[in-house]
């Protein structure tokens, strides 16, 4: 890739960065990377970085089909200039990237970001003073959360035991989240943006679900939840 | 002979690591076994003034380390007991003079000499706490009836499991059954619900502990003391004997407990 044509990983395929140059030189340095990756290229979506280049249906076209002839799918085109990018509009090529797949999002920033809703980490063990856990989505913990230990998580939490610890659900600003727990008595509670912190407890224990109603951070027995929803 | 290593921490200072050391290295002793306590607190070393044996010091732990002297030359026998010896602490390095491979080798060395070897952790979490119980069989963790202590224990129990090493036992230490009762102080039943491992001993306070090490002569010596009892009992339950737990409430002797046996029939 001495031509200097840099490639990278996005979320869902590869980011071609195609250099200035005439595009007779570039493309046949293009389609040579890529006849040279082999294995690494094909089934590959690409999207190409042009800057301000100025190529015309036909150039693009072209290229679209040299890739596929080689088993790679050119997605997007990416560049200023507008008349390449009403020609690539034309072809029914992606202008952007979009946005990044759920996986992908995950790996990089954990919990600013919207929620995947489905996926949640299974810890099966007991937190312990000086144990974290960040996740973008759900968080299942079968065993207690000590106090000293922290959960924050961008969907719900949900604990098979002992609450005590540091919980924050939807941190990403979900205002949906929920905290179940058997014993719910954390050290401190919050959920999007509210903070709470745990009243005396009163009588046993008995399980609870926290979540946000007009604004406010209430916990309700689970049971009272429950016959609620029976009757 | 193959030594068993059981390392005493606690994470934070000032609960009764080194006491506890001291105390639990002459139980065994005393019951026969060949005992060897080493002081991992290197830079801030005490274990000998705790065992009396300051003044015998010639090379340390550190020494023998780096080689320059032989493990038997650092060895120091104590002045009461023929089985018990200390490997002090150089006081004049810091913990990065070791490394958790040194400590193993070490007690390697060690183990086809003697049937108990002991080493007191520094506090905290850093490199000391990690060459102390990197070569451990047995992690014991002590702690008080604090909050703050037992958050701390709660976290080093939690970083011995990641070590991979077998579950710890706990000590309560300098327990005051009145305050208990009282309910001004946190019970062993409170301490165990949020700790969850099991428990090896419960000591209770007793000022001849703070006598005893003053004067370099560890409480176990002193047969009328409560916490030296105590250790004695956890000697044993390290030994696999299976000890029951002497109920703290009888700490008014032998007439309180007649007075209580009186009682029940009368208010209460």
């Amino acid at each position: 890739m001495s031509s200097g044509l840099a490639v990278k990983g996005v979320g869902d395929g590869l980011l071609m960065h195609v250099p200035e140059g005439p595009w007779d030189e570039v493309l046949a340095s293009l389609l040579q990377t890529v006849d040279d990756g082999g294995e690494f290229f094909r089934g590959a979506r690409v999207a190409l970085q042009l800057d301000d280049r100025e190529l015309g249906a036909a150039d693009l076209g072209h290229l679209r089909d040299q890739l596929a002839g080689r088993e790679v799918n050119l997605w997007a085109v990416l560049g200023t200039s507008q008349p390449t990018r009403s020609a690539a509009a034309d072809l029914g090529l992606a202008l952007e990237l979009g946005r990044p797949s759920a996986q992908a999002r995950e790996a990089d920033e954990p919990i600013d970001t919207e929620l995947p809703g489905e996926h949640a980490a299974l810890v099966h063990r007991t937190l312990r003073s000086g144990n974290h856990i960040h996740y973008a989505g759900h968080v299942v913990v079968v065993g207690d959360v000590n106090p000293g230990a922290e959960i924050i998580a961008g969907g719900d939490v949900i604990v098979w035991g002992r609450l005590r610890g540091v919980v924050h659900a939807g941190a990403g600003g979900n205002e949906e989240a929920v905290v179940c727990a058997l014993d719910l008595a954390p050290t401190q509670l919050r959920i999007a943006g509210q903070i709470a912190v745990s009243p005396e407890r009163r009588g046993a224990a008995q399980p609870e679900m926290a979540r946000l109603k007009d604004g406010q951070l209430v916990a309700e027995k689970w049971i009272d939840e429950h016959r609620r929803k029976a009757d | 002979m193959t030594a068993k290593a059981a390392t005493i921490t606690s994470g934070k200072g000032g609960v009764g690591k080194t006491t506890a050391t001291a105390n639990l290295g002459v139980a065994l002793a005393s019951a026969g076994y060949r005992v060897v306590c080493i002081d991992g607190d290197i830079g801030l070393r005490n274990l000998d003034v705790v065992m009396g044996l300051e003044n015998r010091i010639v090379y340390d732990l550190v020494d023998v380390i780096e080689g320059r002297c032989k493990l038997r030359q650092a060895l120091i026998k104590d002045k009461r007991l023929a089985d018990l010896y200390l490997i002090p602490a150089a006081q004049t390095r810091d913990k990065t003079a070791v490394s958790p491979q040194d400590m193993v080798k070490l007690v390697k060395d060690l183990r086809t000499d003697f049937d108990w070897v002991l080493i007191d952790s520094p506090a905290g979490i850093e490199r000391g706490f990690r060459n102390a119980i990197a070569p451990a069989d047995l992690v014991l963790i002590i702690t008080n009836p604090e909050v703050s202590a037992v958050r701390d224990a709660d976290r080093i129990i939690g970083l011995v499991e990641a070590e991979e090493k077998s579950p710890p036992k706990l000590i309560v230490n300098r327990v005051k059954p009145e305050m208990v009762k009282r309910g001004d102080m946190l019970s062993t039943v409170d301490i165990l619900d949020v700790l969850a491992i099991d428990l090896i001993g419960v000591v209770p306070e007793d000022d001849a502990v703070t006598v005893a090490t003053n004067q370099g002569s560890p409480a176990v010596l002193d047969a009328r003391s409560r916490a030296g009892k105590a250790f004695r009992d956890i000697a044993r339950r390290m030994n696999g004997e299976d000890v029951p737990f002497e109920s703290l409430e009888s700490k008014d002797g032998f007439f309180g407990r007649i007075s209580r046996i009186v009682r029940p029939g009368g208010a209460s």
